[in-house]
């Protein structure tokens, strides 16, 4: 590219001059990218070398270790990880915890029960929906008095909007640890915390649709002078209703991997004894864990990938899936 | 309303049966939906045993919690000797020096000894034979014998015995439980207790004012060094609120998200192109890349999180592996999804005049593509920048792990306040750069 602004045959002074300014413009430019750049890799590797100094093990003398913990971390035989997964006895059964995966199967019946993990699991799933809806119908509720073709730019929409902001803000993590210091461990923790953050993200995806809204059926309930509320619900909440619907499936996929996490800190759940029995070398138990997650959180995916296509139809799949 | 015929009625439904005979679904779907979400919330107050839960939450507890995200209690034991002198006993967590001057708690002459909770009409004036409790004005005697405390006759509310002891509630300003060898007083205060400096610094009593002027003045306290060093420093070594230790690990949290995030991005970014149908025409290779991204996306960030630190150890690394492998499956998906949706004309442009396949993609797509990308990895970087301080309490170090211990004493919510607080700031301060450079990337309509 910048080979043609090396050969300048027979320009006429005004040309000469117009390249004369491109070439400087482009030096510029190559200058700032460079500076940038240099100045991107010199913060990577100064928080690098300094997340490396501040880690209790360094980076390449645990290396070894690490592929230690790898090769090492397998189950007697593979059938263990399914024996685990299914709550069936294991022939290895000596008394310790680590090969006992019948105690903790929850019995419906004599003889039917559910396997303690997936009985965690669905603690987990039920806490995410939940959360959802909670926080789902809350958002819904604020949405519309955040979005400015509705309540304009007064101190209403300010208040709304800075809720909302440190809802989406506050740690999870003190939200859930206050309510286990009351509540004992377990579940309800869990659902406030991530309620309350669900509350703070889809409350700004529900305004940022509502203002994006078409404003004419608006116009036509005014004109026969309904009220506020009339106009928000028959003239808003069909237009932004499939929208809404996606960004909460959206949002269902992202807290099923909250609760998790948030179950490891004290919610209860899968999180919970995932913590437990990868901290305590049970290999059998936290391979069966991971497959158990992965395929839980791959199903729910494509069932509300699915689900939303149908909503709202491919034009719109994706749009602003990033912005948790 | 004006009435409609019969037959006029009748041909409108005729003629328009698609308003007036529609499908069950389309009638009563809003109904059925919110009966059926009703029915399931209801059945998971039941699941989750949230009544009886409820029922048996220490809620005393979560009041004096909450109280203490922005107060503060001294609780001295004040104890009887046996020469009739009362002498205050502080806890570990002492908030005064050894010899301080207390206003609210006086010592006399004759060994008695009065605390005052906010105003002359609500105090103790406490000896070792009787203590006199003033509620608004009124005095009520307790006394003490042997081995039990005794509440007055029809005395008020706020005064209630339990067993051998009596307790004295002054509401918001604190409480006194009063026992036969001792007063153990709570007085609580707004604000935050020696935020600014611990009992142990020379500097112990000083505002943020009088710290100022101390930076400002020009006399030295300590020689080494100058009066704003010697000021940060006593700050920053102030034991029981341990800033120096909160701003390092709130950076470790930051210095997560940052490498995380950027790692992710600069493997994510090759890895795409593979990925992007448009771009590499093998199917397979596409089949392959997306299915990797997949992978690594949709295993928790719990899950790398808790490996790694079984690897590494706890600290920054295993949380930046964390980060780095989920957002590099889910960088790499949307980064994908970008690049098949590019523009082909400067594409075809660029092959037109002969130029080589890298040249094509560095002038024909990445133009095109490099602001969606850059404004996506900031996203990221600002949802990262949260979820750090969440992975941190599993093991990863940072300031999620000292919110967990902070949280685990139970003691120290003025602490968790201070934090959250940081953690907040932080997050807009975080929000509004990379909103600025977003819309300086891709325009204002971000």
């Amino acid at each position: 590219m910048a080979d043609i602004s090396q050969q300048s045959p027979g320009l006429s002074p005004a040309g000469q001059t117009i390249l004369q300014h491109y070439r400087s413009q482009v030096m510029t430019r190559r200058v700032y990218t460079i500076l940038v750049v240099i100045g991107v890799i010199v913060a990577l590797v100064a928080a690098m070398s300094y997340a490396n100094s501040a880690n209790s093990g360094k980076f390449f003398e645990r290396l070894p270790f690490m592929f230690d913990f790898i090769k090492n971390f397998t189950p007697r035989d593979p059938l263990e990880i399914f024996r685990a997964m299914f709550g069936v006895a294991s022939p290895y059964f000596d008394g310790s915890a680590k090969y006992d995966y019948t105690s903790s199967n929850i019995y419906l019946t004599d003889s039917f029960y559910i396997p303690n993990f997936i009985y965690q699991l669905i603690v987990t799933v039920n806490i995410a929906v939940v959360s959802t809806i909670i926080g789902g119908a809350i958002g819904f509720c604020l949405c519309f008095f955040a979005a400015t073709n509705l309540v304009g730019a007064g101190p209403v929409r300010w208040v709304v909007r800075r809720i909302m902001e440190v809802m989406r803000a506050f740690p999870e993590i003190v939200i859930a640890g206050l309510l286990t210091a009351v509540l004992s461990i377990g579940p309800i923790a869990a659902i406030a915390a991530v309620s309350l953050h669900t509350i703070g993200a889809l409350g700004k995806l529900f305004f940022e649709v509502v203002e994006n809204a078409d404003m004419k059926p608006d116009e036509g309930l005014k004109s026969v002078g309904a009220s506020w509320l009339e106009r928000v619900r028959y003239a808003i909440v069909p237009q932004v209703m499939p929208n809404f619907v996606s960004y909460g499936l959206l949002r269902l996929e992202i807290n099923v991997r909250a609760s998790t996490i948030i179950g490891a800190v004290g919610g209860g759940g899968i999180g919970e004894v995932f913590r437990l029995s990868i901290g305590r070398d049970y290999a059998a138990q936290t391979y069966a864990i991971i497959i158990l997650l992965l395929v839980t959180i791959i199903a729910i995916d494509q069932f509300s990938g699915w689900l939303r296509r149908r909503l709202v139809g491919d034009g719109n799949f994706n749009f602003g899936k990033a912005s948790v | 309303m004006s009435a409609i015929s019969a037959a006029e009625r009748t041909r409108l439904e005729q003629k328009f049966p698609e308003v007036f005979k529609t499908s069950f679904l389309k009638r009563h779907g809003l109904i059925v939906a919110l009966l059926a979400t009703a029915a399931y919330l209801v059945f998971c107050w039941f699941f989750f045993n949230v009544g009886p839960a409820l029922q048996n939450g220490k809620w005393d507890r979560a009041s004096i919690y909450v109280q203490d995200w922005y107060s503060w209690r001294a609780q001295p034991r004040l104890r009887f000797g046996d020469d009739g002198v009362v002498t205050p006993q502080w806890s570990s967590r002492g908030q005064y020096p050894a010899d301080a001057t207390i206003d609210w708690l006086t010592p006399h002459a004759d060994g008695s000894m009065t605390a005052t909770f906010g105003s002359a009409a609500d105090r103790l004036d406490i000896t070792t034979r009787q203590v006199d409790v003033y509620l608004n004005g009124e005095v009520w005697p307790v006394t003490i014998t042997a081995d039990a405390a005794l509440a007055p006759e029809g005395g008020p509310a706020a005064i209630q015995q339990d067993r051998q002891k009596v307790v004295v509630d002054f509401g918001f300003e604190g409480q006194a439980e009063i026992r036969a060898n001792q007063v153990a007083v709570q007085r609580r205060f707004f604000g935050w207790a020696n935020f600014l400096y611990d009992p142990t610094s020379p500097l112990w009593g000083n505002d943020l004012f009088s710290s100022i002027g101390l930076m400002l003045s020009g006399d030295r306290v300590n020689p080494d060094m100058s009066n704003a060093q010697y000021v940060l420093n006593q700050w920053l070594g102030n034991k029981a609120w341990q800033h120096a230790d909160i701003l390092v690990k709130l950076f470790q949290t930051l210095v997560m998200a940052f490498v995380g995030t950027l790692l992710a991005t600069l493997i994510a970014f090759p890895l795409a192109f593979i990925a992007a149908r448009t771009i590499t025409p093998s199917g397979a290779a596409n089949w392959g890349m997306k299915r990797f991204f997949d992978f690594i996306r949709s295993v928790d960030m719990l899950i790398w999180a808790l490996f790694f630190t079984r690897g590494f150890g706890p600290g920054p690394i295993p949380g930046i592996a964390a980060i780095f492998l989920t957002d590099t499956g889910a960088l790499g998906k949307v980064y994908a999804e970008a690049l098949e949706n590019v523009d082909d004309k400067q594409r075809e442009g660029m092959k037109s005049v002969g130029a080589s396949p890298m040249a094509v993609n560095r002038y024909g797509v990445v133009p095109q593509v490099l602001p969606v990308f850059v404004s996506q990895s900031l996203y990221f970087w600002e949802s990262n920048t949260r979820s750090a301080t969440v992975i941190g309490a599993v093991g990863a170090g940072g300031i999620g792990l000292k919110l967990l211990e902070s949280m685990g004493t139970n003691s120290d919510w003025d602490k968790v306040a201070y934090m959250v607080l940081l953690i907040l700031l932080v997050v807009f301060l975080f929000d509004n750069m990379s909103n600025a450079i977003r819309s300086r990337l891709i325009g204002s309509n971000t």
